[in-house]
């Protein structure tokens, strides 16, 4: 569990959290996601008893990171932004070293397991240094589950995996996140819409979305927009288009396709189609594009957006 | 306590995969190594004059070459961890900041120990050479006095070390605070008219020449060395925490 309260931090006169409030329950995934800066690690690292917030709260664990951070990094597994390895050592004795710093009774049992479970059981008595960056990225991964912490927070864990192993990684935190709480930052949007429960968007130190990946879709997409393909010369298209009834933002696209999009309550498909068809052009593709969340984020933090459920909150009392 | 075993074990074991480790004790010991064979030939020729070999040389020319050596043997402990970025995963580790510091100081003192066992051969050497013996009582206590110089440099190496991010300030930081220690902290005691008494209370090399080093034991000597160790710790300690709130 991981209640966060107001919590603030300044970097001498440069503020990078503001007024952060979120909370991750038992059983839960949470994906932060935001742009460099937004002050993702600093969270992250005043979570982890790092570091000390300027303001505010934090309980991880159900312990205090400020008055009871012992409690709480007793707790918590931990996966820093740069991956924290002693490149001259082996990797079975530095899970060992980790493992007596947790004080485990079954440490070489447990550093077995935590090999396994990243799929690095074959790797047990190479050096570090000679790995590479994504099996580093695994071992680090290791070393923040093998106490089985109740609380998992991964800064990044899949950058620089290749394609099989992020789907292996990705299952591995999701079945962790059953019964554990686990937070992960990210900028793969996709990978945030897979694994996590919930989505947290956060912009300069501000919280400025909070939701499932499912739902701020849907709440974002407004209006339906549609791509529409035609064969040969479509000089002229888009003005035709535009004044078909209902269409709005007519766009070209630079592979000589067009963008449309019209409102749910008024279906301009069948009319856009016909005019198309009528005015001599060969129809050749008409598809439906959902926002992505790539899209939704890129909305989210442009300058001076508000937060959405206030936006929200005021569209229903309008 | 477990956590400052582990962190020592860890530093102990680390040195014995560095290339700098060998590199110190080769030279420790091949310099003492010199200066013994010196004293025993050079006491050979004296001896029709009732010169009697004496292991004082060796334990002073080691206690002189930790002055040059500590810095090496304590630049990288917290220094590596802070420019690595490894110090996050020791700060997020459920360990306090002064068992990491404690910890680092015990795995460098334990490889120290292991070079002094190690030039412990040359009085063993030099007890079967001669008839009746060494003077044990001194040798012994020379060689607790080198213990402590030790303890006392490691634990400066240490504190300074966790100032830094780079090996090479760390070093050279480290060998200036010695340096000053043990030479240069006793000259003004010579000059000024008042407070002589503190500046030749501080001088370091004394604690060492003139008490345990030539067999005496006295407290205040003690008392010296342990004060300097739980400085160079404290600091560490406090440069660790300080870390957190930058």
């Amino acid at each position: 569990m991981i209640r966060v309260n107001e919590l603030s931090k300044d970097y001498g006169s440069r503020r990078a959290l503001d007024g952060l409030t979120f909370e991750a329950r038992q059983g839960e995934v949470v994906g932060f996601l935001g742009p460099n800066g937004a002050g993702k690690t600093t969270t992250m690292r005043i979570l982890t008893a790092y570091m000390p917030p300027t303001a505010g709260e934090a309980i991880v664990a159900g312990y205090d990171v400020v008055t009871e951070s012992l409690e709480v990094r007793k707790r918590i597994g931990y996966l820093p932004e740069t991956v924290p390895l002693y490149q001259d050592m082996v990797v079975s004795d530095y899970l060992k070293f980790m493992a007596d710093l947790r004080r485990l009774p079954n440490a070489d049992e447990r550093v077995g397991e935590a090999l396994e479970q990243v799929g690095m059981g074959d790797r047990a008595h190479g050096y570090i240094g000679n790995l590479s960056k994504g099996m580093r990225q695994r071992i680090g991964l290791a070393q923040a589950l093998i106490h089985r912490p109740e609380v998992l927070i991964l800064d990044e864990p899949t950058i620089g995996l290749d394609p099989s192993q992020v789907v292996e990684i990705r299952n591995l935190i999701r079945e962790i996140g059953r019964e554990r709480t686990v937070l992960l930052s990210t900028h793969i949007l996709s990978e945030a819409q897979q694994v996590c429960d919930r989505v947290i968007i956060i912009n300069k130190g501000r919280i400025i979305a909070e939701d499932t990946p499912e739902s701020l879709q849907s709440r974002l997409v407004g209006a339906e927009r549609v791509a529409l393909r035609v064969g040969g010369d479509a000089d002229g298209l888009a003005a035709k288009v535009e004044k078909v009834r209902g269409v709005q933002q007519v766009q070209s696209r630079p592979d000589g396709s067009l963008e449309f999009q019209f409102l749910p309550a008024q279906d301009a498909r069948p009319l856009v189609a016909k005019t198309v068809v009528e005015a001599g052009y060969d129809l050749l593709e008409m598809r439906p594009i959902g926002l992505s969340l790539e899209e939704i984020f890129l909305q989210l933090t442009r300058e001076n957006q508000p937060d959405i459920g206030e936006s929200k909150k005021q569209k229903a009392r309008s | 306590m477990r956590n400052i075993w582990t962190i020592a074990k860890r530093e102990y074991n680390h040195y014995f995969i560095s290339p700098v480790a060998y590199v110190v004790a080769f030279a420790i010991l091949l310099v003492i190594g010199l200066i013994f064979a010196l004293v025993v030939y050079s006491s050979a020729d004296n001896a029709l004059y009732g010169g009697v070999p004496d292991i004082g040389p060796v334990t002073g020319s080691f206690a002189f070459m930790l002055v040059l050596s500590v810095p090496a043997l304590t630049m990288r402990l917290l220094a590596d961890e802070n420019r690595m970025g490894t110090m996050e995963l020791l700060l997020t580790a459920p360990l306090r900041d002064s068992e990491l510091i404690v910890g680092k100081w015990l795995g460098s003192l334990l490889f120290a120990l292991t070079i002094i066992a190690v030039s412990f051969v040359y009085p063993v050497v030099l007890n079967s050479l001669i008839e009746p013996g060494i003077d044990q009582g001194a040798m012994i206590t020379a060689y607790l006095g080198l213990i402590l110089v030790a303890a006392a440099f490691l634990a400066v190496g240490v504190g300074i070390s966790s100032l830094f991010s780079n090996q090479v300030a760390a070093f050279f930081a480290t060998m200036v605070a010695l340096v000053i220690l043990w030479w240069l902290l006793g000259f003004p005691a010579n000059y000024v008219q008042k407070g002589a008494e503190v500046f030749r209370y501080l001088d370091m090399q004394s604690h060492f020449y003139n008490s345990l080093g030539s067999g005496m034991i006295n407290v205040t000597d003690l008392v010296y060395f342990f004060s300097l160790i739980a400085i160079g710790l404290f600091t560490g300690t406090l440069a660790v925490e300080t870390r957190r709130w930058r």
